[in-house]
C-alpha cells in the first residue's frame, strides 16, 4: 500500500509479523476506514531457511526428508512431488501397487489437513467446542497415520521408486474400522458446520474471491475450487493410480446448487472432499492389486542410476492446500541434485486474501485469512538478492555497517 | 436445536476421560523425587500408552553383525551416524536422530532395527542414554 493513497479518515494497521494471532510469520498492512477495510498489503519472507540450497548437498534419498520438513502437516506432499519429479528427470517405473499406497497416503493426509483446518477455522470464529471435537477425530487420523507408517506426522514413507511400508491383509479391519469412525464423525461434523447458525453468520457472504479473480490470481486448490474453478491436480494430470479410481472435481454447488465463493463455500468445499478422501481410500482398497512395492529395493543401486541422469522433472502434487509443484535438475556428474524449486500452494493462495478483504470488518481478518488455509513457513524458501549489492558480509563488514548505523543514530 | 448440545453434555458426565494419565494421576511437583520414589517402590508409574507395531523407537544396533560399509552414514538425513574407524563400527546420536529408519533399510546386513523406546527425552545430548554403539 502506498502512503499516499492514505487520507484522513482512514488509517494504517500493520499486524505482523510476529503477532499473538498469527500463528506463523506473516506481515500485513491493512488501511482502515471505521470498522472496512479499504486495502491491504502482503509480505512475505521472514521464515526463509535455505531449504531448497540444502538439497545440494544431500543425495536425492536425503532429500526426501528434507523435503517432508518444509511442511509439518503436508509432510507426505512434499516428498510425493519431489519423487514425481526425480521419477519424471530418471525415468523410473513405479509398481502399481505402491501407486495405490500413496493414493492411501495422501488421501489419509488430506483428511488430517482438512479436519484440522475445520478445528482451526471453529477457533477462529470462537466455537471451541468444534475445535475439540475435530481434535478427537484427527486423533484417530493420527493413530491410523501412525499404524501405517510408523510416524504420527513426519511419516517418512516415501521412496524414489516405491513406497517404504506396504499395506498387509491384517492391517485391513483396523483402516476399515477408523475409516467407519470418520464416516459416523463425520456426518456429525457435517450437520455442526452446514446447519449451525452461527457458523452461517459469519461465514455467509464474508470474504468473497470470485470466479474471475481466483483464475487472475491463479488461486489453487480448494480456496479455488470453492469459487467454481475446476482445478485438481488429481483429475487434470492423473499421476499416481488416480487415473483408475472414480474421482471427479468438486465444487460447492454440488451440495448447495450454487457457488459463492464465500468463507462458507470454503468449508463445504473441505468437508466434501474429506468425504471423497474417504472414499478414495475405500476404492484403493479394493482395487489395490497384489505386487512390489518398490521398483528397486537396493537403495546404492538406485543412486548409481541417478548419477547417470542428466535431465530435469517437474512433479506435480494435489497437497491439501492445492497443487504443489518441484522442479529438480541433476547435471549427471554427481547424484545431488544440481537444482531443486519448489512452490507450495500457499504462495498462490496469498494474493487472494486482497480481494478476499478489502471492504471486510476487521473482526472477519482471521476467518478469512484461515479459510484459505496458510500456510507460511511453506512458502518462505526464495531470498531476493540485489546484484548491485554485496550479499556475502564477513564478520568485520558486519561490525562496522553496524558501528556505522549506531552513529547515525546517535546524530 | 437450542438445547441440541444437552445430551452429548450429560453422555460427558458419565464419560471417563480419554487421557492416559502418565506418568502420574497428578503431576508430581518434582520429577526427579517421583522418580527416586519409584525406583525404591514407594510410587507407581502408569504406563504409558502401547506402541503400534512397527513404531519407530529408540534404534537397537546389533554390533556383531555390523561389517563397517558405512551406507547407513552416507544415506542419514540428518548426519546422525559417525564412524569409529578403529573398531570399524558406528556410533549413533540419537539427539541427531529423526527416527525415518532408513538406516534400516539400507543396511546390507540388517544390523539396525527400530525399537519401541520413545522416551528420550534428556537436558544433554551426550548422555548415555541418547548415544548407541
Amino acid at each position: 500500500m502506498k502512503q499516499e493513497t492514505t487520507t484522513k479518515t482512514s488509517y494504517h494497521i500493520p499486524v505482523g509479523p510476529i503477532h499473538p494471532a498469527l500463528k506463523e510469520p506473516v506481515y500485513f498492512e491493512f488501511e482502515i476506514s471505521g470498522e472496512r477495510i479499504v486495502d491491504v498489503n502482503v509480505k512475505l519472507g521472514h521464515v526463509h531457511r535455505g531449504v531448497e540450497w540444502a538439497s545440494r548437498k544431500r543425495n536425492p534419498i536425503q532429500v526426501l526428508y528434507l523435503a517432508e520438513r518444509i511442511c509439518g502437516i503436508c509432510s507426505f506432499c512434499h516428498p510425493a512431488a519431489f519423487t514425481l519429479a526425480v521419477e519424471t528427470a530418471a525415468d523410473i517405473q513405479v509398481p502399481e501397487r505402491a501407486e495405490y499406497l500413496r493414493v492411501i497416503q495422501g488421501e489419509l493426509e488430506r483428511i488430517t489437513s482438512h479436519i484440522l483446518w475445520a478445528g482451526v477455522a471453529a477457533h477462529e470464529i470462537g466455537f471451541d467446542t468444534v475445535l475439540y471435537f475435530t481434535w478427537q477425530i484427527r486423533e484417530k487420523a493420527l493413530d491410523l497415520t501412525e499404524y501405517l507408517t510408523g510416524n504420527r506426522v513426519t511419516k517418512g514413507i516415501m521412496t524414489i521408486g516405491g513406497i517404504r511400508r506396504d499395506i498387509t491383509p491384517d492391517m485391513l479391519p483396523r483402516i476399515k474400522k477408523d475409516l467407519n469412525f470418520f464416516k459416523d464423525n463425520f456426518e456429525k461434523l457435517r450437520h455442526i458446520f452446514l446447519d449451525d447458525k452461527t457458523i452461517k453468520m459469519r461465514s455467509q457472504g464474508a470474504g468473497i474471491l470470485t470466479k474471475k479473480d481466483a483464475l487472475k490470481l491463479c488461486a489453487v486448490g480448494p480456496t479455488t475450487r470453492a469459487s467454481g474453478v475446476k482445478k485438481d491436480v488429481r483429475v487434470d494430470t492423473s499421476y499416481f493410480a488416480y487415473g483408475d479410481l472414480d474421482i471427479d472435481y468438486i465444487t460447492p454447488d454440488v451440495l448447495t446448487g450454487e457457488v459463492n465463493g464465500d468463507v462458507y463455500d470454503r468449508i463445504i468445499q473441505r468437508l466434501l472432499e474429506v468425504k471423497q478422501s474417504i472414499g478414495l481410500i475405500e476404492q484403493c482398497i479394493d482395487q489395490m492389486p497384489a505386487g512390489d512395492i518398490v521398483s528397486e529395493p537396493k537403495i546404492p543401486k538406485l543412486m548409481n542410476q541417478l548419477k547417470k541422469v542428466n535431465g530435469e522433472g517437474v512433479g506435480r502434487h494435489e497437497a491439501p492446500r492445492g497443487e504443489v509443484i518441484h522442479y529438480v535438475k541433476f547435471d549427471g556428474h554427481s547424484e545431488n541434485p544440481y537444482t531443486w524449486k519448489v512452490r507450495a500452494p500457499t504462495y498462490n493462495n496469498i494474493l487472494p486474501w486482497i480481494p478476499m478483504l478489502k471492504g471486510e470488518q476487521i473482526a472477519d481478518i482471521p476467518i478469512v485469512a484461515a479459510s484459505t488455509d496458510p500456510c507460511m513457513s511453506c512458502t518462505n524458501r526464495v531470498a531476493i538478492v540485489n546484484d548491485n549489492k554485496r550479499y556475502e558480509l564477513t564478520k568485520e563488514q558486519l561490525h562496522s555497517l553496524s558501528v556505522e548505523k549506531t552513529r547515525r543514530v546517535l546524530k | 436445536m437450542r438445547f441440541s448440545m444437552l445430551p452429548s453434555v450429560f453422555a460427558q458426565m458419565f464419560k471417563k476421560p480419554w487421557t492416559n494419565k502418565f506418568p502420574a494421576k497428578y503431576a508430581p511437583s518434582n520429577t526427579t523425587q517421583f522418580l527416586a520414589d519409584v525406583g525404591e517402590g514407594k510410587a507407581e508409574i502408569i504406563p504409558p500408552i502401547e506402541t503400534p507395531i512397527g513404531f519407530r523407537g529408540k534404534i537397537k544396533y546389533d554390533k556383531e553383525k555390523c561389517i563397517g560399509c558405512q551406507l547407513c552414514i552416507k544415506y542419514c538425513p540428518c548426519e546422525a551416524i559417525e564412524f569409529k574407524p578403529k573398531t570399524k563400527k558406528i556410533k549413533i546420536y540419537l539427539a541427531r536422530c529423526c527416527f525415518c529408519s532408513q538406516c534400516n533399510d539400507v543396511c546390507p546386513t540388517n544390523c539396525l532395527t527400530m525399537g519401541e523406546e520413545f522416551l528420550l527425552a534428556d537436558t544433554d545430548p551426550y548422555s548415555k542414554d541418547l548415544i548407541v554403539e
